[in-house]
């Protein structure tokens, strides 16, 4: 059977079995044990034609509700944003999508620049002082982030704000098993971490304090205040951040922040159910020599000029093996380039522009929602979510409103027994004031 | 050659200009200052490049062109799986009903995307001989990880907690025992023999009570099949720890040998290696795990199931569950290629590819054998290691070969790796590679074996057509520039 990826001809196939001295293929399988060989196929779905193919996927595809077709409120770490066409142009440039990692810089300075670039946006945002070149995803990069406080702090217990993603917490507490570290909740109250709390729970075995700023119900906490009883009992401060709030909001390298990681999904990358996003690591120069994951970093060549290459590998895994910072390999390269394009396309003045919009129609929706009559839980300050309560269960709500074209909010009632009924709405700058007042409107008939 | 420095993006932009537009704003304008607290309002603006779309297009395309993907050319990087990126794997990842769908909408919104990945793991389940498969590791290394602490778990519920030993081959990837670090175990090291193989003996020696497991990639990095497996299986089973496959190699014997059918208990696959995710520079992978039925209460939550009724759900009363490894469900984008590129092969294409692999990864060894040393004369399967030490005696170094390719526009192969071959040279073409590309990349290399004897120094001066030359690594690493600080 012919196929358009496999060039492979009869004739070819003779002529290389005759260089290699055998009768046939199957000679080449001859060291697999008979009684474990495979015979025969995989039962698995047979071939389709390009074109037949393309036609049941899209099929597929369509039966999800999409928040292009759709009017999407949720947020919960994943957002519906303002996606530069020009981003998908770029990463669809194959030089950068089919590449591997750049091990031979000499051809691959395009790739090395392109992270360099990035490590210096996100180092610019987020106030620290270097930036790795990605991570899987925020959640991973959160949970890196406490093992290498407690590597670096020589302590095993880690204390996360109640008010960090839910989600987020759990992927710590999976990786802080793997390493025989405690983790304790910082209780939330009234939406923002407890701080009397802390000071409770804090003693001279706490390797981290780690919070989210703004964190997971929207509220702009005073991480200030975190950060400086986390570095009265000599632990890290680690936040969880969102990087367009930081075009606004000081940031996290200038509250104390000793580590600050995140998700670069909210530039320019779908959501894709999930993944795959960016996540991003920044740290103090104190503590460039454990960061995980990979370095590009600036040099010459022979003649002087200037280029790029992976550095200060000692840190990794194929070099350290089983002493190594953290086993990463493969990151979020492509999405690294993707954020990178969509942080150039808005720049200095459109992501201030951005993240104000996003405060400003969340304002408007926390006003529209209590002129209707519901009570907006905290009155903390907010960047682009708030929490909303209702009289009824969150996802019978939802499912009258995506009826209705809309994509209701996140129900906080499955991961806070406190919070039952109450919603998480998100306004991005793509909701419009319509679509806010039909939210409004259509939420206050459900609820009736 | 060029001769200037290529610009940041940083070093072009000027104030005032933009590369983006948003609407106006349509509602009532704020007040940051009243609206937040004062020592929590940025007082000074990132300094985020400005620069017109145009400026951004450029920019990036001149970085294109400094970059070598497989569209460019030939890219024989062992262990690494460098196949063709299909295009309708591209399209239809972009697809509104894939791309623009939030992970946490309600599960009625997005059963299209679960039957996608429910069938995945399906297939998966099929191609290993596992039982159950997880789709939500992001990458290799985190699959490793994740079903590590799945066999930790699993020890520890037979109350076999001192079990802190994982045992892995002189010759695997880094990643194999710093993830074993990462799940809280201590890497054992057993040795390789003089074919190339886990040296049975050693292994012996190193089983215990205190084995938690073996981990093992097959065929080895060498591109040798371990065909002593069935029996190293049963050592390990008999002192009851758990056996795992590393498919970062599976490419190599689909159709041919199933992982759970050669005795292992879990394994993890690399969908962006053998089953066409691009690799994107680095990232996004995908690495789902399989896993034999004993370890199936451990799976990381959720797990997607099919309903009686005949919809798709995610599980999270799973209480021996290890937890969550990731946020969401995994790398979704890269798991809706990797399905696209297993329906389009199909049963029959899957078993070509590991064929074709085999084939050309033989024929190019043979083509080579006579110009370089081959330290494990015999059939290899989707890749082979040659030595350069016949080249390094003339005073040229792997490292050299592997900069002389460059200039003839080929990535070289994995250098200096596995580690128990001196100046390793790792190859391996892929099926998708034809007969032509296989005989001109062996042509280069038998000059390149030439120049070292006649003319080293051309080739330990490489590159020569490169936009730089060899570029100073030990100044990267004793005075780190790891971004962009303005002038």
């Amino acid at each position: 059977m012919k196929h358009r990826y496999l060039p492979m001809t009869e004739q070819d196939q003779k002529d290389m079995l005759d260089v290699i001295g055998v009768s046939s293929v199957d000679e080449l399988f001859e060291d697999i044990p008979e009684k474990v060989r495979f015979k025969g196929l995989y039962e698995i779905k047979e071939a389709k034609s390009e074109s037949a193919l393309l036609k049941e996927l899209t099929a597929l595809a369509a039966k999800n509700k999409d928040t292009n077709a759709n009017v999407s409120f949720l947020g919960a770490g994943v957002y519906n944003h303002y996606k530069p066409v020009i981003v998908d142009h770029v990463i669809s440039r194959s030089e950068f999508y089919t590449a591997y990692t750049p091990y031979q810089p000499e051809i691959s300075q395009g790739e090395l620049q392109a992270i360099f670039e990035f490590q210096t946006m996100i180092a610019e945002l987020t106030g620290m002082d270097l930036a790795n070149s990605s991570m899987y995803d925020g959640g991973t990069a959160l949970a890196e982030a406490g093992m290498l406080a407690a590597g670096h702090t020589r302590r095993k217990k880690i204390l996360v704000s109640e008010a960090v993603h839910p989600e987020y917490r759990d992927v710590v507490a999976t990786y802080a098993y793997g390493q025989s570290i405690e983790v304790v909740t910082i209780p939330q109250k009234d939406g923002v971490t407890d701080v009397d709390a802390l000071k409770e729970l804090i003693d001279d075995n706490t390797a981290a304090v780690i919070a989210q700023y703004p964190n997971f119900f929207g509220q702009v906490e005073d991480i200030q205040v975190l950060g400086d009883i986390a570095h009265a009992a000599k632990s890290l401060f680690v936040v969880s951040s969102n990087p367009l709030a930081l075009g606004i909001l000081t940031p996290p390298g200038q509250l104390g922040a000793d580590i600050c990681v995140g998700d670069a999904q909210v530039f320019g990358i779908s959501e894709a159910f999930g993944g795959p996003h960016c996540g991003f690591f920044a740290v103090t120069t104190k503590l460039m020599r454990k960061v995980p994951g990979r370095l590009v970093g600036e040099t010459v060549d022979g003649e002087g000029r200037r280029g790029y290459v992976l550095t200060l590998q000692a840190r990794e895994q194929h070099i350290r093996r089983d002493k190594a910072t953290s086993n990463i390999c493969s990151n979020q390269a492509l999405l690294a380039l993707a954020a990178s394009v969509a942080m150039t396309a808005l720049g200095k003045q459109g992501i201030r522009e951005m993240a104000t919009q996003n405060i400003a129609k969340t304002r408007y929706a926390k006003n529209a929602f209590e002129a209707a009559g519901f009570t907006v839980a905290f009155q903390g300050a907010h960047f682009n979510e708030i929490v909303v309560k209702t009289n009824k269960c969150v996802k019978e709500i939802n499912k009258g409103l995506i009826e209705k074209g809309i994509i209701g909010g996140y129900p906080l009632g499955q991961n806070y027994d406190s919070l039952k009924n109450h919603v998480l709405i998100a306004v991005t700058e793509l909701r419009t004031k319509e679509e806010i007042d039909a939210l409004v409107a259509e939420m206050g008939a459900l609820h009736a | 050659m060029h001769n200037e420095n290529q610009s940041l993006i940083f070093e072009i932009s000027k104030e005032g200009r933009v590369g983006y537009s948003l609407e106006a704003l349509d509602v009532p304008e704020v007040d940051l200052a009243e609206l937040l607290p004062t020592n929590l309002v940025r007082a000074e603006a990132a300094e985020l490049p400005e620069v017109s779309e145009l400026d951004i297009m450029r920019h990036y395309t001149a970085l294109s062109r400094r970059n070598h993907g497989v569209d460019s050319g030939f890219y024989p990087l062992g262990s690494c799986t460098m196949k063709y990126n299909p295009k309708i794997n591209e399209a239809v990842a972009r697809l509104s009903g894939f791309a623009n769908v939030h992970p946490l909408q309600d599960e009625s919104t997005v059963q299209g995307a679960m039957e996608l990945l429910y069938d995945l793991q399906t297939s998966l389940v099929e191609i290993t001989g596992m039982d159950e498969v997880t789709l939500q590791p992001a990458a290799g290394a985190h699959g490793e990880w994740t079903a590590l602490m799945m066999i930790r778990a699993f020890h520890e519920a037979n109350g076999e907690g001192h079990r802190n030993k994982v045992i892995v081959p002189d010759s695997a990837h880094g990643t194999n025992p710093a993830s074993a670090t990462v799940a809280g175990f201590e890497t054992v090291t057993v040795k390789s023999d003089e074919n190339g193989l886990v040296d049975i003996e050693d292994l012996r020696k190193v089983v215990g009570p205190d084995t938690a497991a073996l981990m093992l990639t097959n065929p080895n990095t060498l591109g040798l099949f371990e065909e002593n497996i069935i029996e190293m299986a049963e050592l390990i089973h008999e002192v009851g720890g758990k056996v795992y496959y590393d498919g970062a190699n599976l490419n190599a014997v689909m159709s041919k040998a199933r992982p759970g059918d050669m005795g292992f208990d879990c394994v993890h696959l690399n969908l962006h290696k053998t089953f066409t995710g691009p690799h994107g520079g680095g990232g996004p992978g995908s690495g789902p795990v399989g896993v034999k039925a004993d370890l199936i209460p451990f799976l990381p939550k959720p797990v997607l199931v099919k309903t009686e009724e005949g919809t798709y759900h995610f599980d999270y009363e799973r209480p021996q569950s290890i937890g969550r490894v990731k946020p969401y469900y995994g790398n979704f984008g890269i798991n809706v290629r990797a399905y696209t590129y297993i329906r389009t092969m199909g049963p029959d294409g899957l078993k070509a590819v590991t064929e074709y692999a085999v084939l050309n990864a033989n024929y190019m060894m043979r083509r080579l054998e006579p110009f370089f040393d081959l330290p494990y004369n015999r059939h290899c399967k989707h890749e082979f290691v040659l030595s350069g030490r016949r080249q390094k005696k003339l005073g040229v170094r792997t490292l050299d070969i592997a900069k002389r390719l460059l200039d003839f526009g080929y990535h070289p192969p994995t250098t200096y790796f596995p580690l128990n071959v001196e100046e390793a040279l790792m190859i391996e073409p892929t099926e998708t590679e034809s007969k032509e590309t296989l005989d001109a990349f062996c042509d280069v290399m038998i000059q390149i074996a030439k120049e070292a004897e006649e003319n080293p120094s051309i080739v330990q001066e490489a590159p020569h057509t490169t936009v730089v030359s060899r570029l100073d690594e030990t100044r990267a690493a004793r005075t780190p520039v790891l971004r962009y600080q303005q002038a």
